[in-house]
């Protein structure tokens, strides 16, 4: 199959729902915590490094084969508040839509079967990558990147930052794409053999805090 | 000219080695037929010493006091604790463990072992784990918990001693339950850990902690979320200018499992424990 797959994939047009998610930057922003582009690509950095590792290696893994119910639970229990589990699933289920219309394949029509609300979407992320004949390191980069191109877009929003300027963060934080697209692969490429305990567990705790504070507000810009 | 070569000061019991220190403390509660906790394993080793404390009636006690300074460097430390079934342990500790340099510029290994079986009860509650410059430790946590088995597990951090750089330290906490994973969490800090010192992991705190309550209750009516801190406060656009200390802010929610876990960051280990005690007490507590 075709390399070019990874560009519709981890196109931000692709229909998987995206957008109305911010990755945590509308409340660090509203916070004082981002505020400008250096203090974004801070922010990108430490999202990339830990929730972006671990989705990352749940992608490879599912890319890999994978059994996805094992990886959905290794989600969960990695996943340690009830917002960011159903931002996950939520995104999932809207990533299996597009990826079953896109790459139709009998193992998506089985996680959708068996996950009804949706599974987390790296896991769904990684096995539409596999219908789509890419590798396990194709599916971690592109969850790597959408580890960061989710809050740069949210911030162009809702700080009125330069979209040029958003564009130079996710440039400079190329060479940490590709470390932690490097390390979600090999992880996930190893599951197969030792089980779901060799994914990285990375945590953020601020992450984790501010997820659920931003749920409970009245009104917010993104859904997350 | 001969030199005398000083005397080893550490005790008999441990294993030294150029490279560090070798030590495994055990304890086993088991539960007598009347009900009452008996310790038949209270083993200390190495800098960890084992003090029984009176039970008032309730569940055992045990206090961990440090006997030497550890962990440093090369060292390779170890708790292990079960509670058989029926059993209630209640486990502190006398001072905070401190994470020091060595001389080998090896990292320290930690690992607290914890087995809790059928309707067991176990409460582990440490002081705080203060990662001092320069030091290098990883730690890991793996608790194995029977279906009906209670936990209650505080577990902090504090980065750097006051006005110093934090060392590096990575730990992780793993808990399975009735043979699945109930949680899976590293977290990394320091030297050596992309990222940890940004507004997405710690936003400038220098503490960050956990309590963790396993309960088969939680199967039929999960916790509720509820914020702390600051994370309870209205969100509000452009903080006054000038105003740079993060305040203290935490979470406690349940797990995709029948836990719940307190998760706070907090400038210094003091605003980290009030948090933790109001996750503990509960709303209006």
């Amino acid at each position: 199959m075709s390399r070019a797959a990874l560009l519709v994939l981890a196109d931000g047009r692709f229909p998987a729902g995206g957008h109305a998610h911010s990755g945590g930057a509308e409340p660090a922003v509203a916070a004082g915590r981002i505020k400008d582009a250096a203090t974004l690509e801070s922010f990108c950095r430490g999202r990339l490094h830990t929730t972006g590792l671990v989705a990352a290696a749940l992608a490879a893994a599912a890319a890999a084969g994978c059994d996805p119910l094992l990886l959905d639970d290794a989600a969960d229990a990695r996943t340690p508040v009830p917002a960011l589990r159903q931002v996950a699933r939520r995104l999932g289920r809207q990533m299996m839509r597009a990826a079953r219309a896109t790459w139709p394949d009998p193992a998506l029509d089985a996680l959708a079967a068996a996950r009804p609300r949706g599974a987390h979407q790296p896991v769904v992320l990684g096995l539409a990558a596999r219908s789509a004949g890419l590798s396990p390191q194709d599916a971690a980069y592109a969850v790597a990147y959408e580890s960061l191109s989710g809050p740069a877009t949210a911030a162009v929003r809702l700080l009125s930052l330069d979209p040029f300027d958003a564009t130079a963060v996710l440039a400079h934080l190329a060479a940490d794409v590709d470390r932690v697209a490097e390390q979600g692969a090999a992880a996930g490429e190893r599951v197969a053999a030792e089980g779901a305990d060799v994914l990285p567990a990375a945590s953020a705790p601020l992450l984790d805090i501010t997820a659920e504070a931003h749920a409970a507000w009245p009104v917010r810009l993104f859904a997350s | 000219m001969t030199l005398a070569l000083p005397p080893r000061t550490a005790p008999a019991t441990t294993a030294p080695s150029p490279a560090g220190l070798r030590a495994t403390a055990r304890i086993v509660a088991r539960a007598d037929a009347d009900g009452t906790t008996r310790l038949p394993v209270l083993d200390g080793d190495g800098p960890f010493a084992l003090r029984r404390l009176r039970a008032h009636g309730g569940p055992a006690r045990v206090c961990v006091v440090g006997a030497m300074s550890a962990p440093l460097g090369g060292d390779r430390l170890a708790i292990e604790v079960t509670a058989e079934a029926g059993s209630a342990l209640h486990l502190t500790a006398a001072a905070a463990t401190v994470a020091l340099p060595g001389r080998t510029g090896e990292p320290a290994h930690y690992d607290v072992r914890l087995t809790v079986g059928e309707g067991a009860r176990l409460e582990w509650l440490p002081e705080p784990l203060i990662s001092a410059a320069g030091s290098d430790l990883r730690m890991t946590t793996t608790v194995e918990l029977a279906a009906t088995a209670r936990l209650v597990l505080r577990e902090e951090q504090v980065l750097g001693r006051s006005g110093e750089p934090t060392g590096a330290l990575r730990s992780r906490l793993t808990v399975r339950r009735a043979g699945r994973t109930l949680l899976d969490q590293e977290t990394a800090y320091g030297p050596g850990a992309p990222g940890w010192d940004t507004s997405a992991v710690l936003g400038g705190h220098r503490a960050v902690g956990q309590l963790l309550v396993v309960t088969p209750e939680f199967e039929d009516a999960p916790a509720e979320v509820r914020l702390l801190g600051a994370a309870a406060d209205q969100p509000h656009r452009g903080r006054p200018s000038g105003d740079q200390r993060p305040d203290a802010q935490g979470v406690l929610a349940p797990l995709a499992g029948p836990g719940a876990l307190a998760t706070a960051v907090a400038p210094d280990g003091l605003r980290l424990r009030r948090l933790l005690d109001e996750a503990a007490r509960g709303p209006g507590g």
